[in-house]
């Protein structure tokens, strides 16, 4: 067992967790965070995509242990005072989701990438999620929703 | 737009943004795997590394001993009480079939065959476990090759059936009666096309894992489950398992996407079962990715070797088709009837005077195969659209021409097909026009002659696809006559609660579809209640008792209408007690926005006035049964079909065979629109679907029958990087079977967009001398097939 300390939607947590346990795992089993969702075992589809320290991490493919001393974000955690973040309200207004198992990954990962670029073009913004799987969408709304929340959003 | 506005207007046809979003979009979600139970235990598998053998010994007793380790189950100890897994779509009277159990007991017919468990405290200790376990196989020969096992004196997948074909199917328009002999056709045609077209193998990949957890701790034993089909999978269970019917509640909750992967009843479903009975305490099993590539059925996996016979004038007088379906190992749920479902699709919206479709169901040592979006329709719409662009080619008429050379007039419907289907509605010639104008057809078509004109490294393909589709698996008389093995109705409840507001409940359970916006739109017209007074419950046998599920664009056209006519008794039964608040009669009484008016007065109550009464039942006509709630059973008249026309432009470069779609257009009609939003959503990831198909996916297995694409590494998933942006639009050629008009939309975007892609590669290279190129079309198939026709081959 290792000690961890870590922040995590703004709460602080000591734990002690095996060294083999997945922050995805953290996350959901000992936290009760289970917005965080795991949708594969190579790091492909992206749906357990939260932030580290404000920047994106697919959180089946790093330890627990190695978020010590760092702040997580999850999905659970963006919206304030019980008003969506613009990007989730922009996935909620352009229908950029279905099942909506992808969608708190997909979420995260619009954030970062918004946060690197503000004014993304289309083909940036399709770039940009490639490491994010949707099966429902097609994309074409995902892509409209960052659009959205970019505020105007970039030249396509 | 106010909010009084926006109740005043209808809300069927409205873009109506999702209910379900707001715990989707904030992880307040109800996934299987969330569940944690008192006492809980994790379940994990042991699968078999080769695709056929006998079993020898299993050595279980260092997993048994193995920390946290609870319980170890082989086949052996399962093998009195897991019965068979269901195949519930035997299409033949002499239907062959091995027995499918859910573990493997003596022997496994495909990798990834389940052949032990380990129950264990944690899901870490119970996969640590499954390492333990010893199992020794003695290998038999794998048949893996569709063809080869098909032929006689093939090595068996499974040598007690004696043979690999399972069944064959023949339908005839002679004898049928609904058209002429198709030899005849071909002997007297003027030319005939022959081809050979490979639908291969794909998984569903929805992006949810399946999981199971199983309470056994009360009366009624609950199974949560990723599934599709909740009230389906309760009766299977009961009658696979011999539960009682009654002990079982079956919940599926939130489900992370299915597209048909999800409509079985698992393996690993019954075994959580037979676990958590046998230990008596709750038991979880997720799987991970890899093994649901392996397990999880797949789809398509087909060969068809058509022939298609006309006139020179474009005129097409037969169509001749001969499958080969590889069913995998073992028959699911209804795994040999999807190509049957094509059986009425090959002949699309043409009016072919003879038509003959034979399929042969064929196993392998594969995974198995069963409904994968669109399921059999796909499939038979690649065949006759790639046929058709081929005709044209070889006549030099322009497809689209020779398309309506040969489509149903829309004047001519109701149309009866050489199939034997009565398409109630359509109109192809206003579908088609609008995606010409849309795509720039001709301007398109002038670009593609000047490049082929400079010899541009770069060559231009415009490809087509005017499809139509059988939806809702329906009406229930149809599906007896085909041997399957249940009905096609759905039924719905409104309940009237005593505060105004509403519950629906509906047997069709959603996995993304929207049932709970587009049921409370319905419903709310109906009612003339606001559509946020609607609470729309679904998933859960205890809630919605009586279900036939979400499959087969079935849900609208079917669970739709059911809530709509459980709506309209509501308003029937609030009538009377109306009539009695107001001392008026019930004829005397019109109904709309919500309200009762005594004609020619003022005088009113609202169906909340009334339910509050009635609920009260105070004062009710004599012998009213004082209860608003109603229910409805919809069994359709008949398959809704939705058509459409999509058009897609690939410039393919010649130098390194890369195909990228430059502009994809698709004008469907599916009919009357609820949610025009919804509809759009589903028609863009339909299309995606069946654009992956053309470029991207393929389930392929090695010479000894490893899966090699076994991860989404391999298994090539578009991602947004990969797909353009699609322009869709729609027409609306109402339905005449059900009083909304509506057709299903959930498979058209896959069924149409496949034969579009291909068509458009093939036609970018057809100057070439190609004539085809097997999907998925890949830069390196590509590539080779230009190698192989500028050396003088054919591709």
């Amino acid at each position: 067992m290792a000690q961890i300390n870590v922040n995590v939607d703004g709460v602080a947590y000591s734990d002690d967790v095996e060294p083999r346990m997945l922050l995805a795992q953290y996350l959901r089993e000992r936290l009760g965070k289970t917005g965080t969702v795991i949708g594969c075992d190579t790091s492909n589809c992206g749906a357990c995509t939260v932030h580290l320290d404000g920047r994106s991490v697919k959180s089946c493919a790093m330890f627990a242990v190695q978020a010590d001393g760092h702040d997580v974000t999850t999905i659970e955690g963006i919206a304030s005072n019980g008003e969506l973040h613009p990007v989730q309200q922009a996935f909620h207004d352009t229908h950029a989701l279905q099942c909506g198992f992808c969608t708190p990954g997909m979420i995260m990962q619009s954030i970062d990438l918004l946060t690197e670029n503000p004014k993304p073009t289309e083909a940036e913004i399709r770039l940009g999620l490639e490491g994010n799987l949707c099966r429902c969408t097609g994309y074409q709304n995902i892509v409209r929703a960052v659009q959205q929340a970019s505020s105007g959003g970039g030249e396509s | 737009m106010t909010a009084v506005e926006e109740r005043a207007a209808a809300e069927v046809g409205r873009p109506r943004k999702r209910k379900e979003d707001r715990r989707l979009i904030t992880g307040r979600t109800r996934w299987t795997d969330n569940l944690m139970l008192p006492g809980m235990l994790h379940m994990a598998m042991v699968r078999s590394p080769i695709a056929h053998g006998r079993i020898t010994s299993i050595d279980v007793q260092a997993a048994s001993q193995a920390s946290g380790v609870l319980l170890v189950l082989t086949g052996q100890d399962l093998a009195e009480e897991q019965g068979s897994l269901p195949n519930a779509w035997p299409i033949t009277d002499d239907q062959k079939a091995p027995p499918h159990p859910a573990m493997a007991v003596d022997r496994v017919a495909f990798a990834g065959e389940i052949v032990a468990a380990i129950i264990a405290r944690s899901a870490a200790e119970a996969r640590d476990a499954a390492e333990l376990v010893d199992v020794e196989y003695e290998e038999l020969p794998v048949v893996l090759d569709l063809d080869a096992a098909s032929k006689e004196g093939a090595t068996l997948a499974h040598p007690d059936l004696g043979t690999n074909v399972s069944a064959t199917w023949v339908f005839d328009s002679a004898e049928a009666g609904s058209g002429s002999n198709v030899d005849d056709a071909i002997r007297d045609s003027e030319v005939t096309i022959e081809r050979t077209y490979r639908q291969q193998r794909l998984i569903p990949g929805f992006i949810e894992p399946r999981s199971v957890v199983v309470d056994p701790t009360h009366e009624q034993i609950t199974m949560w489950s990723a599934t599709q089909i909740p009230h389906v999978l309760k009766l299977m269970l009961a009658l696979t398992t011999d539960t009682p019917e009654s002990k079982l509640r079956v919940i599926a909750p939130d489900v992370g996407g299915g597209f048909g992967g999800k409509l079985q009843v698992t393996p690993e479903e019954v075994i959580t079962l037979l676990a958590a009975k046998r230990i008596g305490r709750p038991v979880k099993y997720t799987e991970t990715r890899s093994e649901n590539m392996v397990s999880g059925h797949h789809g398509r996996d087909q060969i068809q070797r058509l022939t298609l016979a006309a006139n020179r004038d474009g005129t097409v007088t037969g169509f001749k088709v001969d499958l080969l379906a590889d069913m995998g190992a073992y028959l699911g749920l209804v795994t040999s009837g999807i190509p049957i479902l094509g059986a009425f699709m090959f002949n699309a919206i043409y009016k072919f005077p003879s038509y003959r479709f034979t399929c042969t169901n064929v196993f392998t040592n594969k995974t198995w195969t069963d409904a994968y979006r669109g399921a059999g329709r796909p499939e038979a719409t690649y065949a006759i659209e790639r046929m058709m662009d081929e005709l044209a080619a070889e006549l030099d008429i322009d497809p689209l021409e020779l398309r309506e050379k040969n489509w149903i007039k829309h004047e001519e419907f109701p149309f009866t097909t050489v199939a034997g289907l009565e398409y109630d509605s359509g109109n192809y010639e206003a579908a088609t026009a609008k995606a010409k104008e849309m795509f720039g057809y001709d301007d398109l078509r002038r670009e593609q002659a000047e490049r082929r004109e400079r010899n541009d490294p770069v060559q231009l393909g415009i490809g087509i696809s005017t499809y139509t589709e059988m939806c809702g698996l329906a009406p229930s008389r149809v599906l007896g006559a085909l041997s399957y093995g249940a009905g096609g109705w759905e039924h719905a409840s409104v309940r009237m609660l005593a505060s105004g507001k509403v519950e629906v409940i509906t047997g069709s359970s959603a996995h993304g579809q929207g049932h709970e916006t587009a049921w409370s739109q319905i419903v709310a017209d109906r009612l003339g209640v606001p559509f946020e007074d609607i609470e729309v419950l679904h998933g859960d046998t205890h809630v919605a008792h009586k279900g036939m599920d979400t499959y087969g664009s079935r849900s609208l056209t079917i669970g739709g209408i059911a809530a709509l006519r459980a709506a309209d008794k509501v308003v029937e039964k609030a009538r009377t007690v109306a009539a009695h608040m107001l001392e008026a009669n019930r004829d005397d009484l019109e109904f709309e926005g919500g309200k009762f008016t005594v004609k020619g007065t003022d005088k009113s109550v609202t169906i909340g006035d009334v339910a509050l009464h009635t609920f009260a039942a105070h004062d009710l006509p004599d012998g009213y049964e004082p209860s608003l709630d109603s229910e409805a059973t919809v069994d359709p008249e008949n398959f809704s079909f939705p058509h459409g026309t999509h058009l897609c432009a690939v410039e393919v470069d010649t130098e390194t065979g890369e195909a990228k779609i430059r502009s994809y257009v698709c004008v469907d009609d599916v009919g009357s629109v609820v949610n025009p939003l919804i509809v759009e959503g589903q028609v863009h990831g339909g299309v995606a679907q069946g654009i992956a198909q053309a470029l991207y996916e393929e389930a392929i297995h090695d010479e000894s029958g490893t899966l090699v694409t076994g991860s989404l590494v391999d298994y090539l998933v578009p991602s947004a990087a990969d797909l353009p942006t699609f322009g869709s639009d729609r027409t609306e050629t109402p339905a005449t079977s059900n009083p909304l008009g509506v057709k299903g939309v959930g498979e058209a975007g896959t069924i149409a967009s496949t034969p579009a892609v291909v068509n458009a590669i093939v036609d970018a290279l057809r100057p070439m001398g190609i004539n085809d190129v097997p999907m998925p079309c890949s830069p390196h198939r590509i590539w080779q097939a230009i190698q192989s026709a500028s050396s003088g081959g054919q591709s």
